[in-house]
């Protein structure tokens, strides 16, 4: 079964068309990089498939289920990073990961031993206390991530989940995401080709809300007819004379 | 229980919050004192501690609207809300989670102007039990409103948004201004509203005058429900689906 199928995925806002039938199949366990220029429709796709935004018309189904009619077993298999740095402030690092870990069910002790896992794994052990407004924007995107991870969903979103991290997190958030893969569906939206080439089992790239290209990093230099994916996505995405 | 975890949540954020713990519980209570102070050196009957009592803690209660509109616009704006959407979380979940920190935090506001009433000379019975209680509804006529301009307004526009509501709940709840002295459009609009009705049921009930304080504790829970529902409404439209 794929975990995510879209069948003519479309969103208009207005007389603007966000999403235009998008039709994609993403396998169980694939880490799939939706690349696109800003305002392509990536936060859009990730936005309707986590039930935040209906579509104007299409479907799609997570793990079988549609998010038009089951949104709510949609909701128990997914979670989320969004774009913005998304934390409860006043709640320290601990208190935002145990909340996330009892809203998907765990008890209070299960999410205890949950952020103590999540908090180590990403770095976090030594400001657990501390409220997460006084992190650094990185610092609370890496907690961000990790309040996405905490549930282990079966299809997790992340929306450009290494936008202003530094090297080092960057690598060990990725290091945590490779723990995963496989068990876990990995749906990204990144501005880094590198890390979508390093990381990603295929890339899709969307173009005014179209799905321009498909494939793995090399087919997408192939179908293009370069030798690197920053001039593929500059090919393909049509944004290369502008800049 | 989900709506008990999101509830703890939102708990926290707001007594974490020193600036809303002054708003909610002091500031009210300076108040209740300054009047009080005024009523010793120059006795005014709408200053006796058996109409300001009661009525200062029916308007601390007009502070709830502004703290529960910041915190809804708070999470909106910082996507925090949009997390917790994609999350299993039921429309219960979320009203119940927003709503009930905030009963907590109006029984509290309540009580404690209540207990400064009675260093006050506000005489120790049990109405004053009856009087929290019937200032209930009130409570979550503003739990309502605040809910439904976090929904609807940035958190800056619910500041302004509130400060008017917290203003008018003020002058045309007769709590300072003795309505019945100013009577004509003025006492007929304070009427029509459900600012002046939850005062003086709960200085009925205060006074021990049962009889007098059904008749208007119908205006506070008939409004309650209106803007309750549309909360509620507004909330599934806009914040769940």
């Amino acid at each position: 079964m794929a975990a995510i199928q879209t069948i003519n995925l479309t969103k208009d806002f207005k007389s603007r068309r966000a999403v235009d039938a998008l039709s994609l199949s993403v396998d169980e366990g694939e880490v799939f990089a939706l690349l696109g220029a800003n305002g392509a429709g990536k936060t859009t796709v990730i936005k309707m498939l986590c039930c935040l935004l209906m579509p104007t018309s299409g479907d799609a189904l997570i793990l079988g289920n549609s998010i038009l009619t089951e949104p709510g077993a949609v909701k128990r298999t997914i979670n989320l990073s969004p774009q913005e740095t998304a934390v409860a402030l006043k709640l320290s690092v601990a208190e935002n990961l145990e909340l996330m870990a009892r809203l998907y069910g765990e008890t209070k002790t299960e999410a205890r031993l949950s952020a103590k896992l999540m908090m180590a794994a990403l770095h976090l052990s030594d400001r657990a206390n501390d409220r997460s407004k006084s992190l650094s924007g990185g610092m609370q995107r890496r907690l961000s991530v990790a309040m996405a991870l905490i549930s282990r969903p079966r299809v997790v979103f992340l929306d450009e989940p290494t936008l202003g991290l530094d090297v080092g997190t960057r690598r060990a958030l990725w290091r945590a995401l490779n723990d995963i893969k496989g068990d876990t569906t990995i749906i990204l939206t990144t501005h880094y080709l590198e890390e979508a080439q390093a990381h990603a089992d295929r890339i899709g790239i969307m173009r005014d809300g179209r799905l321009v290209a498909l494939g793995t990093a090399a087919e997408l230099q192939l179908t293009a007819g370069v030798d690197t994916l920053e001039d593929a996505f500059l090919a393909l995405t049509g944004t290369g004379d502008e800049r | 229980m989900k709506a008990l975890v999101f509830a703890g949540r939102n708990t926290k954020e707001l007594l974490r919050d020193p600036l809303s713990l002054l708003f909610m519980i002091g500031l009210p209570l300076v108040m209740l004192f300054v009047f009080s102070a005024i009523n010793s050196s120059v006795p005014v009957a709408q200053f006796d501690i058996g109409r300001i009592g009661p009525g200062i803690a029916m308007f601390s209660l007009t502070f709830i609207s502004l703290f529960s509109g910041m915190l809804l616009a708070g999470d909106r704006e910082s996507s925090f809300l949009a997390r917790l959407r994609a999350a299993p979380l039921t429309a219960f979940d979320f009203l119940a989670g927003y709503t009930w920190p905030l009963l907590g935090v109006a029984l509290v506001q309540t009580a404690t102007c209540f207990v400064a009433a009675f260093t006050l000379g506000l005489p120790v019975t049990w109405n004053v039990l009856l009087a929290i209680v019937v200032l209930l509804p009130v409570a979550v006529f503003f739990i309502g409103c605040g809910l439904l301009m976090g929904a609807l307004f940035t958190a800056n526009q619910v500041g302004g948004s509130s400060a008017l509501l917290i203003n008018v709940a003020g002058f045309l709840g007769g709590i300072w201004l003795p309505l019945q002295l100013i009577g004509g459009g003025f006492k007929a609009v304070a009427d029509a509203l459900p600012f002046s009705h939850p005062v003086e049921a709960a200085q009925a009930a205060t006074a021990g005058d049962f009889a007098s304080i059904m008749p208007h504790l119908a205006w506070c829970i008939g409004y309650a429900v209106m803007v309750f529902a549309i909360a509620v409404l507004v909330f599934r439209r806009k914040i769940t689906r």
